[in-house]
């Protein structure tokens, strides 16, 4: 199968937190990956477009997310990207339970769990420009099926 | 709505079924819920039972805490039961079973708080 891709642009707006990983989940079944990777990919973007609602845009819902998604082979890309206040300090806030908005509730996971669940993970980010997380996760399922 | 949280009273127990999807969006119905139930002192300990939950993210971890810390500072204790492998691995990830005890079903959930009550 040759590369195939999509983007996908939204407001800023909580409720469209499960509109993306439901849409991305939806791109990558044409993989036939098994349940537990739609998990870990449904998770990943949901803590990164969380990320960019909360921390971008502070809740501001004018702001835009944007997700690029494409499949090579097995091989799914995702990237995340936000136009929002960006992040200070990324190593700090790479921190497992570290949060910048406790009061919040926040339980400061979300960079490791997109760590955790996908194969490769990068974050970069500008002050007052934005924040782009790109991931990548092969997705094995089919190869065990033909094997 | 994406998530339902069902509330029951048991003796001093308050036990909270979350049916749904748990992220950001839907976090504030089971903070709002539970915050209300926790205040009003009725119940001592609370069961999470999360057979239904069909998805959860670090937003989930993050109520959950928050309502933890909760129970905890009126001297209850929270434990979480019937949970399904995906949010097994963000608990087990944050260190959560550190504070909270696991059980496999209501039922043992009930008896382990009835003995230390």
């Amino acid at each position: 199968m040759g590369r195939n891709e999509m983007t996908l642009s939204f407001s800023a707006r909580s409720e469209n937190e499960a509109f993306a990983r439901i849409a991305v989940a939806s791109f990558v079944s044409q993989l036939d990956p098994t349940l537990e990777e739609l998990n870990d990919l449904k998770t990943a973007v949901s803590e990164a477009v969380t990320n960019s609602i909360i921390h971008g845009y502070d809740s501001n819902p004018d702001g835009k997310v944007t997700i690029e998604a494409s499949i090579d082979g097995d091989v799914v890309s995702i990237a995340i990207y936000d136009n929002g206040r960006g992040i200070e300090d990324l190593e700090l806030a790479r921190q497992p339970l570290y949060t910048s908005k406790p009061e919040m509730e926040r339980s400061g996971m979300g960079f490791t769990i997109m760590e955790n669940f996908m194969d490769r993970f990068e974050v970069t980010s500008e002050l007052g420009q934005g924040t782009r997380v790109a991931m990548m996760k092969r997705i094995e399922s089919k190869k065990a099926l033909y094997n | 709505m994406s998530l339902q949280a069902e509330l029951e009273h048991y003796r001093n127990v308050l036990i909270v079924r979350l049916r749904g999807e748990l992220d950001h969006h839907t976090a504030d119905i089971v903070r709002n819920k539970m915050e209300a139930e926790i205040m009003r002192g009725d119940s001592h300990h609370i069961i999470l039972s999360l057979k239904d939950l069909q998805f959860m993210d670090s937003s989930g971890l993050g109520v959950i805490l928050g309502r933890y810390k909760q129970v905890r500072s009126k001297g209850g204790k929270m434990v979480v039961c019937d949970v399904n492998p995906s949010v097994y691995r963000l608990f087990e990830m944050s260190g959560l079973f550190k504070i909270m005890s696991i059980y496999d079903n209501e039922r043992m959930a009930i008896s382990s708080l009835e003995v230390v009550s």
